[in-house]
């Protein structure tokens, strides 16, 4: 493949009025724009999101304790909940993906550029529509303001007579206005990843990232209607008087958790494979070898994506169910392990025989590994219906899924910041901080996590305001909650690394991390164009056969 | 080595050293955590519980040696493989290999497997498992925020304090509770007597317990209820053969007239106590909260969130927010003189 | 400054993607049948544990005419797609009249259908779980009609603004898929409803 490269001089603009450069912000259909603002919205929620969660610890570390009253807790646990997942990690993750996709399949921008904005400001409007509900959702005495019936709102707890007021209201409609927007990601990544690949790149030939997000679109299009019909349910209950889930009329509070478990776990799903995406994107570089077995990672992440619709109610082991039905549901989910098991041993095997440079990055994946490993290893006891029986519920659960989610989903997410903020930016981030960030929150969430395990073991259950003294459960509560220090300290080193480097850090260039795929092609950060000239690709890793044209990769694919 | 290298190393180290320490003290205070309060999975006194703590030994041990070995691979990969100079060609690219990919599926397919079969056998031994005819029939209901507990062929309603007998491996005696609830889901589970099981309103539920130790076991709700959730807690009181005998006897009675406690008696009927309460034997026979009638024979009141005395029966009626803010009982705002008539009369309701 | 490497593209084989806008509309087909999957289950279940008022068999009358319409009204944009590829603009614009004609008759028939329903035979969204699960579930396929409604008026207006050329016809192809998608989920309803339901 014959290469050149052309020095393009930079028109110099000069600096644009203020108002000029917002406005240009708002009205984007940029899909690098719009990614970075679904990147900045999101860590604006992080740190919210945090702060309801340094509240419930506080509140913890001692029994009895009076730092906020219960009505005030179990606000605090929903929204901490409903703001992480849906405020946070699929903005975040969705918003990695709106910038990277394009760039790595080497199209110009996503395949509805008009829709990609709309589904951003969707989704950003959902979330400011639910953290309204603080001012606004005062009903009758002891409703609350802001939802209080914990991020799967069970009914019929969410029901008229015991929700009494609008605040879950503002649960159910924020989710609804965002959940539209997330179809509208997922539609957008479908036909980005179908429609605009460049010449030459096969499915066979994409980056991981981009199979990844193909089956995350397609998960997202499957897996959020179901909570939308079940909300529009919900809704028809509240304000028509329908009886979807009217226990006094005949209706089933155990359908709403079949409903919300059939998004909720593909939910979860849709939250790891991205993750997953990113650390097939950072090891292999930092590993200086190509992905070890990239069509068994197809496969395994398709397997994940059709069996996770089949598992959801493991959720609900505890409900009643036949000795069949738990039967079946500890089936699936043991299945599911193993192609998830096969993707650990597959990023092992990339690192193996590799020159590994511990980066921030890498060193973020690495903690994903070791992290993720024990998430799942829980998650399979968990998975195991008597088990569970014992477990759920309670803070044994509470601690795997924040190990799969903090552990796992936000380390790589910490990599895949600190791996394209060059990119992004077009400097570089302090890795002296960076490497503070990491031991920090390591330690802090160590601490916390791990710790966590205990009390559910030990019999504490979750959504409790406080527990009585005697149990056992003094200590451990104690120590998760110094856990939290530490990650505060780190989150504040990150911001301030990554604001700190956007003024002074050092132009990062095309490529600083010697990688393979198209985004490291164009400039840092790139035009608006992406690309002078649409590329041709002959393999998976373009850049490695113009580095090294002697030993290209589409000799040996 | 240079130090910078060196402290890429230690630093790991350390932080395995120190997980690894961890874990250790943690399994130690696990095991060593052993009162009779405090409510283990691990600490099991029921077969049911025991079962599950069988299959959660296999399961942990299985899931143990997975972690030793992957986690191993982990530190060999990251210790061997390591950059050591900034210089030097990329090593061997290398893109799979079809044989490791065969070998790590169909070891993880024959894990699950085992895991799977062993599962589903614990599944069917709890879930199926038949009613003995010496077993004690208990239907309880879920209230928010409390437990109502009826023995239907007893003919006994009590609250929030379970009584069963143990059960004799030679002679056995379970108790097998119907769940219901009367307003949103709730969920059953004292740890070291059996796994949770909900209560869920228009839906009958079904558990089984069979206590092999006799003693006080706890427990509290364990599916968000509303706002008092926390405080939704349980006790169940493994009794032997005779003391349940008794208790059913205690039980069964209904309320003593006392003269001395009379006015106190006149204030419940009359005020608003008798559209929740039931007093057995008198004019109240309200249903939305706990059935009165041997109130002291509990050891505690509010479902757990307080000890059973005077003072707390007091502040309990005057200002419930101060001890379970949110809970549905009512401050009745009585007088000095009245509250201590009723008081007086409740504490003869034993 | 910024450079960057370029490829030379050699002879190759034609690079044939699919069209975006298909799969965009196949994947919002894919979200759509979602969601109704959830509120046909919901009925299903819900068959026959209302605890009073009309039952199915007692108020339902198979809307046969309706069907016919909202039918045919798949068979009718689909001539006129294929009219406007034969570029046949006065015969595209009868049949996608036509279109919109038995759409508009089906909705009719549908609101006269609910009118006795509930001022008849007093059923309504909150009388008992039947009534609940068929409001939503018809009344969810119904808005998805309005919708398509609009949609081809809107390709209406345009068409009489002489807008509207052969080489659209992709586009106004791709729109019919959400019409034939909107008469597929009424030939589950119709079943589960009036047929099997009942």
């Amino acid at each position: 493949m014959a290469t050149e490269t052309i020095v393009l001089t930079g028109v110099d603009r000069g600096a644009r009025p203020i108002g000029e450069r917002l406005h240009d912000w708002v009205v984007t259909v940029d899909h690098k724009k719009l990614g970075i603002l679904y990147i900045l919205y999101a860590l604006l929620f992080l740190i919210i999101g945090g702060i309801e969660a340094t509240i419930i610890r506080i509140q913890l570390i001692v029994p009895h304790n009076h730092f906020v009253s219960p009505q005030v807790f179990n606000r605090m646990f929903t929204m901490h909940g409903t703001t992480m997942i849906f405020f946070v990690v699929m903005p975040m993750l969705f918003g990695f993906g709106t910038f990277l996709i394009p760039l790595m399949i080497g199209a110009r921008d996503m395949a509805f550029p008009r829709l990609n904005a709309a589904s951003f400001w969707l989704t950003a409007f959902g979330g400011i529509l639910l953290y309204f509900s603080f001012i606004g959702g005062n009903g009758l005495y002891g409703a609350g303001n802001a939802p209080d019936v914990g991020w799967f709102a069970y009914a019929p707890l969410t029901s008229r007579a015991f929700s009494v007021g609008h605040s879950t209201d503002f649960w159910t409609l924020g989710l609804l206005v965002s959940g539209f927007g997330s179809i509208g990601t997922g539609v957008n990544f479908i036909a980005t990843i179908l429609c605009m690949r460049c010449p030459g790149m096969t499915l066979g030939k994409m980056p991981l990232l981009a199979w990844l997000n193909l089956v995350t679109g397609g998960m997202v299009i499957l897996a959020i209607s179901p909570l939308t019909a079940a909300q529009i349910m919900l809704s028809i209950d509240r304000y028509l008087g329908g009886h979807f889930f009217d226990t006094q009329a005949g209706g089933s509070a155990v359908l709403w958790m079949h409903f919300f478990w059939i998004f909720g776990h593909p939910e979860v799903y849709i939250l790891v494979i991205p993750a997953f995406a990113f650390a097939s994107e950072i090891i292999p570089v930092f590993s200086r070898k190509p992905i070890f077995g990239y069509p068994v990672m197809v496969a395994a992440t398709l397997c994940i994506g059709f069996i996770s619709f089949s598992v959801w109610a493991h959720h609900m082991f505890t409900v009643g169910m036949s000795s069949y039905g738990n039967t079946f549901f500890t089936m699936t989910t043991m299945i599911i392990a193993v192609p998830t098991g096969i993707k650990i041993f597959n990023w092992l095997g990339t690192m193996w025989g590799g020159k590994i440079q511990f980066t921030a990055p890498m060193l973020f994946c690495i903690g994903f590994l070791f992290q993720f490993l024990i998430a799942g290893l829980t998650g399979i006891m968990l998975g195991a219906s008597p088990f569970n029986w014992q477990l759920s519920n309670s803070y044994f659960v509470v601690a795997h899924f924040h190990y799969v989610i903090v552990g796992g989903i936000l380390f790589t997410i910490f990599g895949a910041f600190y791996y394209w903020f060059p990119k992004m930016s077009g400097r570089m981030y302090s890795e002296t901080l960076a490497k503070w960030h990491f031991w920090l929150f390591f330690i802090g969430f160590h601490l916390t996590f791990d710790f966590m395990h205990i009390p559910g073991i030990l019999g504490m259950p979750r959504r409790i305001y406080t527990y009585e003294p005697g149990r056992g459960w003094e200590m451990w509560n104690l120590i998760v909650t110094v856990g939290t220090i530490f990650q505060i300290a780190a989150i504040l080193v990150f911001v301030f690394n990554l604001l700190r480097s956007l003024v002074k850090g050092e132009p990062a260039g095309n490529d600083p991390w010697d990688a393979w795929t198209l985004e490291w092609s164009a400039s840092s950060p790139p035009p608006e164009y992406n690309f002078a000239t649409i590329p041709t690709v002959r393999s998976r890793r373009p850049l490695w056969d113009l580095k090294h044209p002697e030993d290209p990769d589409w000799k040996y694919e | 080595m240079d130090k910078r290298e060196r402290g890429r190393i230690v630093g790991p180290i350390a932080g395995v050293l120190i997980l690894l320490a961890e874990v250790l003290q943690g399994a130690s205070l696990c095991s060593a955590a052993s009162g009779p309060s405090i409510p283990s999975i691990f600490k099991p006194e029921s077969t049911p519980a025991d079962s599950i703590y069988r299959l959660s030994l296999l399961v942990l041990v299985i899931t143990g040696l997975i972690f030793v070995i992957v986690f191993g691979l982990l530190a060999y990969v990251v210790a061997k493989f390591r950059r050591r100079s900034s210089d030097g060609p990329e090593p061997p690219q290398v893109y799979g290999s079809n044989q490791i990919e065969i070998a790590w599926t169909v070891i993880p397919v024959l894990i699950v497997l085992v895991l799977f079969m062993a599962t589903a056998r614990v599944i069917h031994t709890i879930q199926d498992a038949r009613k003995p005819d010496g077993a004690i029939e208990v239907t309880a209901i879920g209230h928010q925020f409390w437990w109502e507990f009826r023995y239907p062929a007893l003919g006994v309603v009590t609250a929030n304090e379970l009584h069963v007998p143990v059960s004799d491996s030679s002679h056995r005696t379970p108790t097998f509770l119907k769940l219901l609830s009367a307003d949103t889901d709730h969920s059953f589970w004292v740890p070291r007597l059996a796994g949770k099981t909900d209560l869920i309103p228009n839906r009958i539920n079904k558990m089984w317990i069979d206590p092999h130790e006799v003693g006080v076991y706890v427990g509290q709700c364990a599916q968000y209820c509303g706002t008092q959730h926390a405080k939704m807690l349980l006790r169940v009181y493994v009794d032997s053969p005779e003391q349940f005998e008794q208790w059913v006897q205690a039980e069964k009675k209904p309320a003593q007239l006392i003269d001395a406690v009379n006015e106190g008696q006149r204030i419940f009927e009359t005020t608003a106590c008798i559209n929740c309460h039931t007093i057995s034997g008198t004019v109240a026979d309200g249903r939305f909260g706990p059935d009165l009638t041997h109130l002291m024979s509990r050891d505690t009141i509010a479902s757990g969130a307080a000890p059973n005395t005077p003072e707390n029966l007091k502040t309990w009626i005057q200002e419930p927010d101060t001890i379970k803010p949110g809970s549905l009982m009512p401050a009745m705002k009585l007088n000095d003189h009245d509250l201590g008539a009723l008081t007086a009369y409740l504490e003869t309701l034993r | 400054m910024s450079s960057a490497a370029i490829t030379r593209p050699s002879i190759e084989p034609e690079w044939v993607l699919p069209s975006r806008g298909r799969v965009g509309m196949f994947s919002l087909i894919a979200a759509e049948a979602a969601i109704f999957t959830i509120f046909v289950v919901a009925y299903i279940f819900y068959t026959g544990k209302s605890l009073s008022g009309p039952m199915p068999k007692d108020v339902l009358k198979l809307p046969i005419f309706n069907t016919v319409c909202l039918l045919s009204s798949s068979l009718t944009i689909h001539l006129a797609v294929r009219a406007l590829r034969n570029a046949k603009v006065a015969v595209f614009r009868l049949w996608w009249f036509a279109t919109i004609a038995l759409g508009a008759i089906f909705l009719f028939g549908t609101g006269r259908e609910w009118h006795h329903l509930i001022f008849d035979e007093g059923l309504t969204i909150n009388t008992n779980l039947f009534g609940t699960t068929y409001y939503s579930l018809v009344g969810l396929h119904a808005f998805h009609v309005i919708v398509g409604l609009i949609a081809l008026s809107i390709a209406m207006i345009f068409t009489f603004l002489g807008k509207v050329k052969p080489e659209h016809s992709e586009r106004l192809d791709v729109l019919s898929l959400y019409w034939h998608f909107v008469d597929a989920v009424w030939v589950v309803v119709f079943t589960v409803v009036y047929v099997v339901g009942r």
